[in-house]
């Protein structure tokens, strides 16, 4: 019994932290579908977000003014990281676009280091966030069902926003074919900005959610999320959405398999394993578990 | 209804167009003519606004269109059907057609439109629900078409719609551009297939290395000597 109490809760773990994993990894995906730009300053949209809901709670206003405050910065932030630095080297060399992203993360990770120090502070959750109920000997914490729900209905949301609205499917058009887009006289400016919108809001929501699970924020919080929302679409296929939420789950699932399975002196290097997994996956699927085989057809 | 002039277009320091100038009417199927690397491709994209000319003027309806955006040459009216196809593979072919309208608003009309195209093409009625990477590669040609023709054309841009097709599926979408022409559909057609083009055309122009070579009356290009022996293989058509 007790094993099964385990494995269940084992199992709502590697949904929940696959969960957060997805939401950061679509905004990945999304960019780089339409860019070929690889944004690891995506992952300073989350720091952004979680830093602007601290303040709005530090300044008394309740939780959920704050995660909508929050939200709302990273959505911002995303959409001015857009418009300055990357629209002005838009059909750059993708070096070159990757090297402006780690210019934008330095700027936006050492302006936050200027402003509320390097030093790490409370992230002051509210007790439904934080609660844990309990099924016998089974503890869930709520924090990780919210997780799960948030994320299958902004998956859900997406998913009729990509296949229902004229923005959407102009956004999977101009990811297959972004010449034949613009052919077709769709806005391309407008899509790709909506790419980062939604993407940035994403990566607010899972601000909120992981510096609840953490409790605390730092200017650099944002570089782990990222670089495993960046295995997650490479394991899926870079560029495309459904692989990179599957990616998402099946590192989130990989990681708590391996935490649970390594023995106790190895555990601490449970990271290495997860990426020699990865690198026998991409032996075998180069392109990803979704990425394309051979499409061309003449 | 378009005319250029004196175009230069430049790929870094290699001169791809050496002033170009050409004209299209208003209802005419004009065809532009020539070998690989001739530059009718890149004609087509400086028309379409991808390509921006170095020097020369590209004026539609009075519209300056070296300094009007991609979409914005879209909603003036002209769509370029490109080469190659490039439908968007993993969307339906519905939404690849709606994709044709993208610059459009009048959803009414674009309703209409899509039983135009569907009567044009009654194979893409039966392939909607599809990807358009599942179809063949005549399919997906229709599929071009009828996408850009979506866009409710005043002038279509067609760049080598016979390209690596199938002789009979050649012919249906000759037919298909007859008929558009009939119409009253203007075309812009460019091909490598001269002998098909002279048949179908009004008037053409023959390219060469970024120049305008000939330009004259379909009907006289396919009697002149020059044209027959560089593009129509021997004398006898």
């Amino acid at each position: 019994m007790t094993g099964f109490t385990n494995l269940i809760q084992q199992l709502i773990n590697a949904f929940s932290i696959g969960s957060l994993y997805a939401l950061m990894a679509i905004g990945l995906a999304m960019v780089f579908g339409i860019l070929r730009l690889i944004n690891f300053a995506h992952g300073d949209l989350i720091m952004v977000g979680s830093y602007t809901a601290l303040l709005v709670q530090v300044a008394g206003m309740p939780f959920w003014v704050a995660a909508l405050a929050g939200i709302t910065a990273s959505a911002l932030a995303g959409l001015i990281m857009e418009r300055v630095a990357y629209r002005p080297i838009r059909g750059a060399p993708e070096v070159s676009m990757l090297l402006t992203s780690f210019a934008v993360t330095i700027f936006l990770e050492n302006t936050a280091i200027l402003i509320f120090s390097p030093i790490s502070r409370a992230f002051p959750a509210p007790s439904i966030l934080t609660a844990a109920l309990k099924y016998g000997t089974l503890r869930i914490s709520s924090l990780d069902l919210i997780a799960i729900g948030v994320a299958i209905i902004l998956l859900i949301l997406l998913t009729l926003f990509v296949t229902r609205t004229k923005v959407g499917i102009s956004m999977r058009a101009a990811s297959e074919d972004l010449l034949a887009a613009r052919l077709m006289g769709i806005n391309v400016n407008k899509v790709i900005a909506s790419a980062f919108l939604i993407g940035s809001m994403l990566a607010g929501v899972v601000g909120m959610l992981w510096s609840a699970r953490v409790g605390k924020v730092d200017p650099l919080m944002g570089f782990y999320p990222v670089l495993k929302a960046f295995v997650a679409t490479v394991i899926g296929g870079m560029g495309n959405l459904p692989g990179a939420v599957l990616g998402a789950y099946v590192l989130g699932f990989l990681e708590i398999l391996l935490q649970g399975l390594l023995p106790a002196t190895l555990t601490p290097f449970r990271d290495a394993f997860v990426f020699l997994a990865l690198i026998i996956l991409l032996l075998f699927r180069p392109n990803g578990i979704l990425g394309p085989t051979a499409r061309e057809k003449i | 209804m378009l005319t250029l002039k004196d175009v230069y277009v430049f790929y870094g320091h290699v001169q791809a167009l050496k002033g170009i100038s050409l004209e299209v009417q208003e209802g005419e199927l004009v065809a532009l003519l020539g070998a690989n690397g001739a530059g009718k491709s890149t004609t087509l994209m400086t028309i379409s606004g991808i390509l921006r000319p170095r020097s020369g003027s590209i004026i539609y309806k009075e519209h300056d269109l070296t300094k009007t955006s991609p979409e914005d040459i879209v909603q003036l009216g002209i769509i370029q059907c490109p080469e190659g196809r490039r439908v968007f593979g993993g969307l339906t072919v519905l939404e690849n057609l709606w994709m044709g309208a993208a610059a459009r608003k009048d959803k009414a009309a674009i309703q209409k439109d899509l039983e135009w195209v569907f009567s044009l093409f009654p194979i893409l009625r039966q392939r909607a629900r599809q990807t358009a990477g599942t179809l063949s590669g005549g399919e997906q040609q229709m599929l071009a078409i009828g996408r850009a023709l979506m866009a409710r054309p005043q002038l279509l841009m067609l760049d080598e719609p016979s390209l690596g097709l199938a002789p009979l599926i050649v012919e249906s979408i000759f037919n298909v551009i007859r008929e558009l022409h009939s119409q009253g559909v203007t075309i812009l057609l460019v091909e490598q297939n001269a002998r098909k083009a002279l048949q179908v055309a009004d008037r053409a122009y023959v390219l060469e290395t970024g120049q305008i070579k000939l330009s004259d009356n379909a009907d006289k290009l396919r009697t002149n000597p020059e044209v027959q022996r560089l593009y129509l293989g021997g004398p006898s058509s």
